[in-house]
């Protein structure tokens, strides 16, 4: 069953008097538990799909349908939903909350749901369990290696079980070494949890480790194949 | 999430630092300016009330009307039954009689020739009976050499006066004037004490007197030129006041006769009633002035902290936190540095407040020219709005100063 169905979509920006177009006609399905990446140069249009997809933009055509929900037709508070309860992000440079704990930052995605702190509380522990930090809970991200960083930032993601999981250039700031281990991470929870990874990079070393790799260029898809 | 925010806030100093230094500051000069400013009134109407007005002053109409003139002519007359019945009607007051009046004061030499002249502006009271109105204007710790007044003929002078003339405790002083009846007065008192109220207005030219002394000098058998009222708790009610001068007005005040009784109240007299408006005008302009001024730096470091923040809200809202969610917790945030910036400044504006309230500030060096009634040391007043007035400037400014940053 498709969790994201991608139809026609077209995404321009404005520059000037005129626009620019990062997408153009694109048309894709994911199903559940994939592990796919969309690679291509800078400017290709990977992010700006990514977003779409995270809800965070929306198409200027075409339809972009995430779990069941169009994107082109959610309010704000209605795609704030979908990113909560189904869509986590993981960024290039992490993005942790520097003020916070590592405990404190994996559990800031589910303080919006409303949790109990209990079930926060085992949450945020089983989270950072898959990701092997439970002895680094309060430590802050200044006390973070770049690969331990990610790892909070992976944990972060998953706390809340989501559908799909958006990775932006996860390894662009790791060493081969950090970047192969936090790819196996995410792997043993696509694995585990069938949770749909879908990564946008340009990195060799990522790309090893993709299902489906979906090439894109100007804006365009030149290539879809499973691997 | 409360609990979030306020980890954030304690840890990020830069998120929370300014702002509370902005608030409490902001506070902590609300909070004294009000102190100071009420501790200034309070003083000049107290001030006012004991030496001048009392919480309540009865008159003649018509002597009410030209009262800066003094004219003796136009006094209270039958004050010993008037004070009786006051005595009965209003037992939680104290009435007394007071005469002022003006002349030339005249120092002989020992020839008994006049050396020196000058002007005298008059005030007699009951020093022989009535202590608590010695103790009112503060006289025996206002003495600078000889005692009060303890026999007739015995005169309190101006401290000035009596430096300026070389006028000496025992010496004898002439008072030069005219009685209420219209004849010449000349009444010579031996001087047994110097006085400084430290008020240049009460200082200049200052004769006291008993007021059997003045009766007799003046003419003025059972009268007075007013009769003070005050309540016996010392404090001034306006509302009191109010309901006691107008069941007074009813009972003996009459339209057509200009030398009826007639009370009023403290604010009544002397312009204390926009004196006192004016007070509270300058309380409201100054809260309103530090919300204005606060909210515009708390703006600005808003501003700035957005800014500097704005990966933290790209991050909360991928993570799935709502704009509106987010800008609400904005305002949470600048709530919570409100109460405790405004919290912090209370406590040091209090305490600062309290200092000037028992120390004050000497200004008799400026104030030694003006002609008005006011303190020479300006003092504070502690007063429960001071509790929770800096919190109106405090959040306000705080939060206003964020919500502006959307």
């Amino acid at each position: 069953m498709d969790i994201i169905k991608i139809t026609d979509l077209v995404k321009k920006f404005p520059v000037g008097n005129g626009h620019f177009t990062a997408l153009n006609q694109i048309s894709l399905t994911f199903g559940e538990g994939e592990f796919a990446g969309f690679v291509g140069p800078s400017g290709s249009g990977k992010t700006t799909l990514l977003n779409i997809i995270g809800s965070l933009d929306t198409p200027t055509e075409g339809n972009a349908i995430v779990l069941d929900k169009s994107i082109s037709e959610l309010s704000h508070k209605q795609s704030a939903k979908l990113r909560n309860q189904h869509i986590g992000f993981i960024f290039q440079t992490y993005n942790l909350l520097p003020v916070y704990t590592v405990y404190e930052n994996v559990e800031f995605a589910l303080l919006l749901q409303n949790l109990s702190g209990s079930v926060r509380k085992k949450a945020v522990l089983e989270a950072l369990e898959w990701v092997g930090l439970t002895d680094k809970i309060k430590s802050k991200p200044a006390q973070l290696s770049g690969g331990e960083s990610q790892r909070v930032a992976i944990a972060r993601a998953m706390v809340k079980k989501p559908k799909i999981v958006l990775a932006d250039e996860p390894t662009a700031n790791l060493d081969s070494k950090n970047s192969h281990n936090i790819l196996q991470t995410m792997l043993k929870l696509n694995e585990e949890l069938k949770t749909t990874f879908i990564f946008a990079t340009h990195d060799e070393k990522v790309m090893k480790y993709l299902k489906r790799k979906i090439s894109l260029a100007d804006g365009k898809v030149v290539g879809d194949e499973m691997i | 999430m409360i609990s979030f925010l306020l980890k954030g806030i304690l840890r990020d100093r830069s998120r929370s630092l300014l702002p509370v230094i902005v608030v409490s500051l902001g506070v902590f000069l609300t909070i004294v300016m009000s102190a100071w400013i009420k501790g200034i009134f309070s003083e000049v109407i107290d001030m006012n009330a004991k030496f001048t007005t009392g919480h309540v002053k009865v008159m003649t109409r018509v002597y009410a009307e030209n009262s800066n003139q003094m004219p003796l002519d136009l006094a209270l007359l039958g004050v010993n039954e008037l004070k009786q019945n006051l005595e009965k009607d209003y037992t939680d007051m104290e009435w007394v009689c007071r005469i002022n009046f003006g002349g030339l004061l005249d120092v002989p030499d020992k020839n008994g020739e006049t050396r020196a002249q000058g002007p005298a502006a008059g005030k007699a009271i009951d020093f022989f009976n009535n202590p608590k109105e010695v103790e009112r204007m503060n006289i025996v710790k206002s003495i600078v050499d000889g005692t009060i007044p303890k026999k007739p003929g015995e005169a309190i002078i101006s401290h000035e006066f009596a430096e300026k003339f070389g006028l000496g405790l025992g010496q004898k002083v002439t008072l030069f004037g005219s009685t209420m009846n219209g004849s010449m007065l000349f009444k010579t008192f031996t001087v047994c004490g110097t006085i400084r109220f430290g008020v240049t207005m009460l200082d200049r030219g200052a004769i006291l007197i008993d007021i059997s002394d003045a009766q007799l000098a003046l003419d003025m058998e059972n009268g007075s030129t007013e009769m003070l009222g005050f309540f016996n708790d010392g404090e001034y009610d306006k509302l009191k006041a109010t309901e006691v001068v107008d069941a007074f007005n009813t009972k003996y005040s009459k339209q057509n006769d200009e030398f009826s009784p007639q009370m009023f109240r403290l604010e009544q007299q002397a312009g204390l009633e926009e004196y006192l408006a004016m007070a509270e005008n300058m309380g409201g302009i100054m809260i309103t002035f530090f919300i204005i001024a606060m909210s515009i730096v708390l703006w600005n470091t808003g501003l700035l902290g957005g800014l500097r923040r704005y990966t933290e809200y790209g991050i909360r809202l991928a993570l799935g936190e709502e704009k509106k969610h987010i800008y609400m917790t904005m305002i949470y945030e600048a709530i919570l540095i409100g109460i405790i910036g405004s919290i912090i400044g209370t406590v040091l504006g209090l305490g600062m407040s309290y200092y000037l309230q028992e120390v004050g500030v000497d200004f008799s060096d400026i104030t030694k020219n003006i002609n008005m009634m006011i303190p020479p040391i300006y003092r504070a007043a502690i007063y429960p709005d001071l509790f929770y007035i800096g919190f109106i400037p405090g959040l306000v400014a705080m939060t206003l100063g964020n919500a502006l940053v959307r």
